[in-house]
C-alpha cells in the first residue's frame, strides 16, 4: 500500500471536488519511472483527476506536486497554470495542430521550450525516429490515418521533454487493428521512460500491458489500489472484479506463448513480446471449459484446479478456482452454464480440469517497474 | 425536354438530393432580381465615352479615396474588431450574449441611423466631438477621419462575427494542447489560434473590405459629400446620377468589378 501524498520524489496528488451529483476524493502517488493506471468506468472521475494534474480542473480542495515542487495548493493559493507544469498529455485524439507538418508538431514543445528552430526540428525528427515515424515528417496532419496521428502525438508530448506524463484513454479512438500496436510502441516507450506516469484507462488491458500499479475508481473514490498483477488477479471488491473480469497469467514469454513454473501456457501474440520477457496471458473466462477428466484433442492448453466457489450471473455461472501445482497457485475462472454445472455435479472443493484453446489466449508483454 | 435539365452525371455518383419542382421558379425570379439589373447597367453604358469617363478626375478622386477610406476602415476594424472577437469567443465576461447582440447592432440598423448616431456623438456640439475640438483643437465630421469611421462602424461587425464564428468552432482543444507543450497564452495565440482561424480572417477581412467600400448611408450623414475629402465611389455614383447618369453608370461599373474581383478572388464564405 503506497502511503499519501509525500514531498518525496516523484508526482504526489491530493484531489477533493464536489459538484452536483459528482464527487471526488482521491490521493495517489506515482514514483520516477512508474506508471499508475487510474481504472474505472464513464463518470467515475478520471478524466478530473487527469484535469487536476494538467491545470484545466481547479477542485475545492487540493494539493499537486512533482519531486517536491508544489504546482497546486489550494490551501497556500498556489495554482501553476498549465503552460508551467511540464506535462506531456497524449489524449484519446491526437489533437495534432492541422496548420503545421508533422514535424513542425512535434517541434513544438522544444520551441516553446526555448530551443532554436533548427534545434527543435532536430530533437523533433529524433524522437519521430525513435517512433518509427521518421518517414511522415513532411506530411500534413490531414493525411496520417489514426495510428499514424497518434504516434506523432506521442513523439509531440515526449519532444516537450515533460516531467511528467499523462495518456489519457490513448487507444481508446484507435481501431482493433492499430491499438495493439500501439499499445506495443507505449509498453517500449513507457519502460524507457523515467518520468512519473499516469494512465486513465477504462481497458484492463492496457494497464496489464502498461501499469505498475493501478488504481481503481469508482463513483469519485479509491475502490481499490496496489501492484497491477495482484489487484487483477485477486480483486478484493467485486467492482474490480467486474472490471478485471479476464483470466491473467503472468510469466515469462516463449515462442509458444508464456511459460509458469515450467508449464507452457500456448496462445498468440498481442503485442510484439520478446523471449524470457515478462509476459501474461490474458483470456476470457467464456473461453474456458471445464472436464472431470482430463480432455484430449486439438492444440489447447489444461490445467487441473481446485474450486474454490460457485457464483451465479445472470443465466452463466462464475467458477472461481485456483491452480494446485506450481509454487504459487493462480486463480482462475471460469464461466460455464447452469446445465453444464448441473451435469458435472460442480461444487466448491472439487478437483477439475480447465481447458482454453490455444486461439483464445492473447499473449502480451508486461510493465516492469 | 426534361434531358436538357438534368444534368450529366458521372455513372456510379451519388444522385442529388430531388428539389421540389414549385422551388424552382421563384429560384430563378431571385436569380433574375439579382442579375438584371447589374446586366442592365453594363447595355446603359455608351462604350465610345467609357474610357474618358472611368478616367474623369471625379471618378479617379472618388476611386483613390474610396480605396484608401475602405483599407483603412479594414484596418482599424482588424486592430479593434479582431481583438472583440477573441474576447467574445474565449472569455468569460458577464453580459457576454448581450455584447455579442451589441456587434450586430450596425448590421441591421439603417446606416443613416449609424451616421447621425456619429454625428451626435462627435459633432461639435456632440459630447466627445465637444472634448475634442476644445481640447485638441480637432474637428472630425466631414473630414476623411469620419469617412473611415463611417465606414468601419458599419463593415466591422462583419470581421467580429465570421472571425468568432471561427474560433467558437475551432475549439479550445488545440490550445489546451499548446498549453501542456509548454507555451504560454500568447505563444499558443500567435502560432496555434491564429494560424487555425487565418482561412476565416481572411474572408472576413474581405468582406469588412468589401462593406465599407459600398458605405453610403453613414458617410453622406456623417461625412458629407466633400469632392476629394469624403465623396467616395457610392456617394460620386449618387451626386453623378443627377447630373450625367452616363458618369453614375461609368463609376457603378468600377464598383461591380471590384465588387466581382473581391468574390472571385476571396470567395467569402456567408457570414453567419
Amino acid at each position: 500500500m503506497e502511503a499519501g501524498p509525500s514531498t518525496g520524489e516523484g508526482l504526489s496528488a491530493e484531489v477533493r471536488l464536489r459538484r452536483p451529483g459528482f464527487e471526488l476524493d482521491v490521493t495517489c502517488a506515482v514514483r520516477p519511472g512508474e506508471v499508475l493506471a487510474v481504472l474505472g468506468p464513464n463518470g467515475a472521475g478520471k478524466s478530473t483527476l487527469l484535469g487536476t494534474l494538467t491545470g484545466s480542473v481547479l477542485p475545492e480542495h487540493g494539493r499537486v506536486a512533482l519531486d517536491g515542487r508544489v504546482w497546486l495548493d489550494t490551501r497556500r493559493g498556489v495554482d501553476l497554470p498549465t503552460h508551467r507544469r511540464r506535462v506531456g498529455l497524449l489524449a484519446q485524439r491526437p489533437t495534432l495542430f492541422p496548420h503545421l507538418s508533422v514535424l513542425e508538431n512535434v517541434a513544438f514543445g522544444p520551441r516553446a521550450g526555448g530551443d532554436r528552430a533548427r534545434r527543435a526540428r532536430a530533437i523533433a525528427r529524433e524522437w519521430l525516429d525513435r517512433l518509427d515515424v521518421a518517414e511522415l515528417a513532411g506530411r500534413a496532419p490531414a493525411r496520417l490515418s489514426g495510428g499514424q496521428a497518434q504516434r506523432v502525438a506521442l513523439a509531440r508530448a515526449l519532444a516537450a521533454d515533460p516531467e511528467v506524463l499523462l495518456l489519457d484513454e490513448p487507444l481508446s479512438a484507435l481501431d482493433v487493428d492499430t491499438a495493439p500496436a500501439m499499445r506495443g510502441l507505449l509498453h517500449r516507450v513507457l519502460g524507457a521512460q523515467r518520468t512519473p506516469c499516469v494512465l486513465v484507462t477504462h481497458d484492463v488491458l492496457d494497464a496489464v500491458v502498461l501499469a505498475d500499479r493501478v488504481l481503481v475508481l469508482d463513483g469519485g473514490g479509491v475502490v481499490e489500489r496496489g501492484e497491477t498483477g495482484r489487484v487483477l488477479a485477486r480483486p478484493r471488491t467485486s467492482f474490480t472484479a467486474r472490471i478485471a473480469g479476464l483470466n491473467l497469467v503472468r510469466g515469462t514469454a516463449v515462442a509458444e506463448g508464456v511459460e509458469v513454473d515450467g508449464v507452457t501456457v500456448r496462445g498468440g501474440t498481442a503485442e510484439p513480446v520478446e523471449p524470457g520477457e515478462p509476459a501474461a496471458a490474458v483470456f476470457a473466462p467464456s473461453a474456458v471449459a471445464v472436464h472431470r477428466a482430463a480432455p484430449e484433442g486439438s492444440p489447447r492448453n489444461v490445467v487441473e484446479v481446485r474450486l474454490l466457489g460457485l457464483e451465479p450471473r445472470g443465466d452463466t455461472v462464475r467458477l472461481r478456482a485456483e491452480t494446485e501445482a506450481g509454487d504459487e497457485a493462480v486463480p482462475l475462472t471460469a464461466e460455464v452454464t447452469p446445465a453444464a454445472v448441473a451435469e458435472l455435479a460442480l461444487k466448491p472443493g472439487d478437483r477439475v480440469f480447465f481447458a482454453v484453446k490455444a486461439t483464445e489466449v492473447a499473449v502480451h508483454p508486461l510493465s516492469v517497474g | 425536354m426534361s434531358s436538357v435539365l438534368r444534368p450529366r452525371r458521372r455513372k456510379g455518383a451519388e444522385r442529388p438530393v430531388g428539389t421540389p419542382l414549385p422551388l424552382w421558379l421563384p429560384a430563378g425570379g431571385a436569380l433574375a432580381l439579382i442579375l438584371l439589373p447589374v446586366l442592365g447597367l453594363f447595355a446603359r453604358v455608351d462604350p465610345a465615352r467609357l474610357p474618358a469617363l472611368l478616367t474623369s478626375p471625379a471618378a479617379l478622386s472618388a476611386l483613390r479615396l474610396s480605396l484608401r477610406t475602405a483599407v483603412l476602415a479594414t484596418g482599424v476594424s482588424v486592430l479593434l474588431g479582431g481583438p472583440l472577437a477573441v474576447v467574445l469567443a474565449r472569455s468569460r465576461i458577464p453580459g457576454k450574449r448581450l455584447l455579442r447582440g451589441a456587434v450586430l447592432l450596425p448590421l441591421v440598423l439603417p446606416p443613416v441611423v449609424g451616421g447621425l448616431a456619429l454625428l451626435y456623438l462627435l459633432g461639435r456640439t456632440g459630447p466627445v466631438g465637444a472634448v475634442l475640438e476644445q481640447w485638441f483643437g480637432l474637428t472630425v465630421p466631414y473630414t476623411t477621419t469620419a469617412v473611415v469611421l463611417a465606414q468601419t462602424f458599419v463593415a466591422m461587425p462583419f470581421l467580429v462575427v465570421s472571425l468568432e464564428g471561427a474560433l467558437r468552432a475551432a475549439g479550445t482543444e488545440h490550445e489546451r494542447m499548446a498549453a501542456t507543450l509548454g507555451a504560454g497564452p500568447w505563444l499558443t495565440f500567435r502560432r496555434v489560434t491564429l494560424p487555425m482561424v487565418l482561412p476565416a480572417l481572411v474572408s472576413g477581412l474581405v468582406l469588412t473590405f468589401a462593406r465599407a467600400l459600398g458605405e453610403f448611408g453613414a458617410t453622406i450623414t456623417f461625412a458629407g459629400s466633400l469632392r476629394g475629402t469624403t465623396r467616395t465611389l457610392p456617394l460620386a455614383v449618387y451626386t453623378e446620377a443627377q447630373a450625367d447618369v452616363d458618369a453614375a453608370v461609368a463609376m457603378s461599373l468600377l464598383l461591380v468589378a471590384i465588387a466581382l474581383l473581391v468574390i472571385v478572388v476571396a470567395r467569402p464564405r456567408a457570414v453567419g
